[in-house]
């Protein structure tokens, strides 16, 4: 019975998710149509193509006949084929342009969440536990300015201090340019590029999981379990472990997913800030060669990630919670 | 009238609250100060921030006649930065005001009259939430085009559903209570209740988020900018920061890079500040616990 309830939720959630993106690629197709001026005329940005080169590429996007055929050409390319596009910029493909650079942003955002997650809830959860010590305003404080100030502004100053002052971090790009190198020594490589432009990442989600920790953990100590598991002359720690961090750590898994769409928000500065050449970076490039139909795929791309992942988190919470087993099969 | 009046006095009585919290008077502190160089920034400065100067004065550092050192196109940092407070505040403020107006009307149409209009409003609302606001900013403004007009635009489309939410679900309270329900009870019309009535008890909600928008549309503007999406006419923090680093000058030239992130900083989180100690204020128990 349990699990037919969370079948129930499943394709209900699912099934919202899959008509949210449904509409994103609507919008999609939509706000490159309602725009004044002429899409083809966009793509080029160039007077000088010839006419003929026009109307061959109004064929090539479909963008021939009435609006309602362009619609029903648009997504007949985007299932079938898969095609979002060409890039005029990058003489690529969009897709083939994007899928390139998806490898290196995974790498830096799973590096940041890690490491968040981990130093977020446990300074949350302490600062929580010691609520109105001079230890949780410390934190508080500081977590409240990480979290407020915005991921490009945190990743120049982070530029001007190690580059610039310490001199111990590079300041930009994936890799040492022309070293050659290979193995333990190439990775090696990678990850010091990688520290300035994950700090700045993490910086920000650490603050978040700071506070929403800390929220958190003060909620579940207000609870009846604890106060009798106190009663009970079980030890601090103890509680502390056992009772109080399992408990506040719930909403944590919340946000992770509800918040994906302020750590594209972070990924696109921090990328852009260091030169790591990944789909944030990409959205710098595309914008400064006013690449648009880039720019529409990579509007599309983050707009699913941030509904699978809101999905996965959702389902994922569901499982956990019983509640929502239970309400799921009503 | 008298229902927005009573709303004014709410406000006034806000900012004496406002006074009592630590974080809240060093946010207004801040606020202030900004506030006088955004008023005087034509008095304050040396010379006009647009204007290019000579070949030998290109990147020079601070001195005595450029306190800030100079630019790319020797142009005065100094005078620059005080009219980018300019810019942040008109981004800030007009989006603001504008998504507030747009958000407050929208929760108050879906919270009062609730049922299938409430809902598809809010799916509607949940669908812009779910939206990578920052990827959708930098299409709009791409397309639309870099101004001042199209940014604060842009901000508003993308944000208004964030105030919608918080006013609605403050509205589904407040039409339950006891005043609202004595006044429908001697025939008042939808338009007397919700404008009479209910909007005056969310206009406390509506300076907070006045003051969330704020902080929000200048972290916006000062991104698209960064990103090159800012208004060339101008200058911004954010243009600011976008030349130097287009330029590959940022760790060449520290003194262009340093005024502008100094500002945004301190601008953002007095904002912050002012917004948790609103937060903090609007918590039951506040008030008794200062006796006030």
């Amino acid at each position: 019975m349990a699990l037919k309830g969370f079948a129930g939720f499943a394709i209900r959630k699912i099934s919202a998710a899959l008509l949210t993106i449904f509409v994103i690629i609507c919008v999609n197709f939509f706000i490159f149509r309602v725009i004044p001026g002429d899409p083809v005329r966009l793509m080029f940005g160039d007077p000088r193509v010839s006419p003929q080169k026009i109307q061959e590429m109004y064929v090539r996007f479909g963008l021939t006949g009435t609006l309602w055929d362009q619609f029903v050409a648009y997504l007949n390319r985007l299932f079938l084929y898969g095609d979002l596009g060409y890039s005029f910029a990058r003489k690529a493909p969009v897709l083939e342009v994007i899928a390139s650079k998806v490898p290196q942003t995974l790498m830096l955002v799973i590096t940041a969440l890690i490491i968040a997650v981990a130093l977020g809830t446990l300074l949350g959860a302490i600062a929580g536990w010691k609520t109105g010590t001079k230890f949780d305003s410390i934190i508080i404080t500081i977590s409240l300015t990480f979290y407020s100030i915005p991921t490009f502004v945190m990743g120049i100053i982070m530029l001007l201090i190690f580059g610039l002052y310490l001199g111990i971090f590079p300041i930009g790009g994936m890799v040492t340019i022309g070293a050659g190198l290979t193995g333990f020594a190439y990775v090696r490589d990678v990850l010091w590029h990688m520290f300035l432009p994950c700090g700045a990442i993490v910086v920000w989600y650490i603050g978040e999981y700071v506070i929403v920790t800390r929220n958190s953990m003060q909620d579940v100590l207000d609870q009846d379990y604890i106060t009798s598991a106190r009663a009970k002359g079980i030890k601090e720690s103890a509680i502390l472990r056992r009772h109080a961090l399992r408990n506040a750590i719930l909403p944590v898994v919340t946000i992770t997913g509800v918040n994906v769409a302020f750590a594209v928000a972070g990924v696109i500065e921090a990328e852009t800030v260091f030169g790591w050449p990944g789909i944030g970076r990409l959205v710098f490039s595309s914008v400064m060669a006013r690449d648009y139909p880039v720019l529409q795929g990579l509007f599309l791309v983050f707009a699913v990630a941030i509904v699978t992942a809101n999905l996965v988190v959702d389902l994922i919470y569901g499982y956990i919670d019983p509640r929502i087993k239970v309400g799921g099969g009503q | 009238m008298s229902g927005l009046l009573k709303g004014l006095q709410d406000v006034r009585k806000f900012l004496k609250l406002l006074g009592t919290h630590k974080m809240g008077l060093v946010g207004v502190v801040i606020f202030v100060i900004l506030g006088i160089i955004v008023i005087f920034a034509p008095y304050l400065r040396t010379v006009n921030p647009l204007r290019t100067g000579l070949y030998e004065n290109i990147l020079v550092p601070p001195n005595a006649q450029f306190w800030f050192g100079t630019d790319h196109l020797a142009r005065d940092i100094w005078s620059q930065t005080l009219y980018g407070a300019r810019i942040a505040f008109l981004v800030g403020f007009t989006s603001a005001g504008v998504t507030v107006v747009i958000g407050t009307l929208v929760g108050l149409v879906a919270g009062y009259f609730g049922g299938k209009l409430d809902e598809v409003i809010m799916r509607i609302t949940d669908f812009f939430m779910m939206l990578p606001y920052l990827p959708l900013m930098i299409v709009f403004a791409a397309i639309l085009g870099p101004s001042i007009r199209n940014i604060i635009l842009v901000i508003s489309i993308v944000y208004w559903p964030y105030t919608a939410r918080v006013i609605r679900s403050q509205v589904l309270s407040l039409k339950e209570r006891a005043f609202v329900e004595s006044s429908r009870s001697v025939g008042a019309s939808d338009r007397l209740l919700i404008f009479g009535e209910i909007m005056p008890n969310v206009v406390p909600l509506m300076f907070a988020e006045v003051v969330l928008m704020v902080t929000w549309a200048i972290y916006a503007e000062a991104v698209l900018a960064f990103l090159g999406l800012g208004d060339p006419t101008t200058i911004s923090w954010g243009i600011m920061l976008n030349y130097a680093f287009n330029m590959g000058l940022m760790t060449y030239a520290p003194w262009w890079v340093i005024p502008p992130i100094a500002c945004l900083c301190f601008t953002i989180l007095a904002f912050t500040f002012v917004g948790t100690a609103v937060s903090d204020i609007m918590k039951p128990g506040y008030r008794e616990a200062r006796g006030l």
